[in-house]
């Protein structure tokens, strides 16, 4: 199990600077990772956004949520019902998974497992239908 | 039912609301004092949470002593200082002492203010926060457990007009809608016609129906004050020409007033909004006037039946 974690970040972590948070969304958010966010946000960026783009806490990083913006809606090898689930409202993060494995999560579907009170609120969580 | 919930389902009167200014200690007296002239024109004030990432009196007193002073608060719960138990524990807590009205926001980061050095929270994001909120109201907490009899809330949220990604700010604000805000606060906006694109993308998609679209005016006195905003507030910039205006006046603290006059104007102007959020720096009694200026009556005539809203809301 350890070894497929230590594995998945291997991939992830230089491709999409992967943050191991064990519910992944990446295809959701035009494969940009939004762990990068200081704030860790998944729905969307915060009222921060400097003038030129940049972070309102890192000003030399570009805001992850404009490149993920960006590249949800211009990257042509996106699947359509991926680019889709952009807007979607991500539930909050299960800090119990940090460090785990999400492909396992998602084969467990472990990562699917909400709080019942935002289930009752918000439904299943959208990568049921991916 | 609060006041605030009624107009914003009526939907046939101008609401304003105002931001309480942060105390930092003295006394419920000297709180009352300050918040007299403001709640003599706005529906509602807001209680902030440690607004700029600066530690105040906390966001729960400042609301009690709010309705304690006669006036009805707005508890905005920011996700930077407080995880998910306490964000609701705010809510819950605030209910117990009759407080409905709650404003959800992501929160300015910890880089922003006076300590840098600790822990940034964010266990929630701002839409997180507006569906655990309407959850509330609906008698749960995020977990599934009751609440017992629901809680009377309105729940609102914020979005930044101004700041890219500029296409995707009016989907965002629609997020906050459907997961169950019911009025949007604007942040402050010195871009006009990024105000005017935005807000006619609400209405297109609409969004400005269920929610009450409040942009926010801020009254300033100097081009310094100005360029602090532009300098130090996140994601608030002032367009060169616009400095420019209001320095090379001869009356700063006068081109700063007739600036937010014609922004206040030119907001109630666009179809959607249905009222203004006002921030008051100067304490000089210019917010009397603006009220003044707009032709909008104060809290008591507006509550009157015979009151007809200047606006064409």
């Amino acid at each position: 199990m350890k070894l497929i974690a230590i594995l998945e970040h291997g991939v992830k972590k230089p491709m999409f600077g992967c943050q191991m948070c064990g519910q992944c969304v990446l295809h959701e958010t035009g494969m940009t990772c939004p762990m990068n966010c200081p704030k860790t946000l998944r729905n969307g960026p915060c009222g921060g956004v400097r003038e030129d783009g940049s972070c309102e806490v890192k000003p030399d990083m570009r805001c992850v949520w404009l490149k993920a913006e960006n590249r949800a809606r211009n990257w042509p090898l996106l699947p359509g019902s991926w680019r889709a689930h952009f807007g979607d409202l991500r539930p909050p993060i299960d800090n119990r998974l940090r460090g785990t494995s999400a492909w396992l999560n998602l084969l467990s579907r472990r990562d699917r497992d909400v709080p019942q009170g935002w289930l009752v609120e918000n439904g299943q969580s959208s990568s049921d239908d991916v | 039912m609060s006041d605030l919930r009624e107009l914003v389902e009526a939907g046939d009167r101008v609401i304003v609301t105002g931001e309480a200014p942060t105390m930092n200690g003295g006394s419920l007296a000297e709180f009352g004092e300050r918040i007299a002239e403001l709640g003599e024109w706005v529906d509602a004030i807001n209680a902030t949470d440690n607004p700029t990432a600066r530690a105040h009196a906390s966001n729960v007193a400042v609301a009690i002593a709010i309705a304690q002073a006669g006036f009805e608060p707005i508890l905005q719960v920011v996700c930077r200082d407080k995880n998910r138990l306490a964000c609701q524990a705010d809510i819950v807590g605030a209910a117990l002492h009759g407080i409905e009205n709650v404003c959800c926001l992501t929160g300015d980061d910890v880089t922003a203010g006076d300590e840098p050095e600790a822990r940034r929270v964010f266990d929630l994001d701002g839409p997180q926060l507006v569906s655990v909120a309407d959850g509330l109201g609906k008698g749960h907490y995020l977990s599934g457990r009751s609440t017992g009899k629901a809680l009377s809330l309105l729940v609102g949220a914020v979005e930044n007009p101004a700041a890219p990604p500029f296409e995707f700010r009016a989907d965002r604000a629609a997020t906050n809608v459907a997961a169950g805000a019911r009025f949007l606060r604007l942040q402050i906006c010195f871009h006009p016609e990024r105000l005017e694109t935005f807000v006619a993308a609400l209405e297109r998609m609409g969004v400005s129906q269920p929610a009450a679209i409040l942009p926010t005016i801020a009254l300033l006195r100097s081009a310094s004050a100005l360029r602090f905003i532009d300098e130090k507030v996140p994601g608030v910039s002032v367009p060169p020409e616009t400095l420019a205006r209001i320095e090379t006046a001869s009356n700063q603290s006068e081109a700063a007033y007739a600036l937010a006059l014609q922004q206040a104007q030119e907001a109630l102007a666009l179809p959607g909004v249905r009222g203004l959020h006002i921030t008051d720096f100067r304490h000089d009694g210019t917010l009397t006037r603006l009220f003044e200026d707009l032709g909008i009556a104060n809290r008591e005539e507006r509550y009157t039946d015979a009151y007809r809203s200047p606006l064409a809301v």
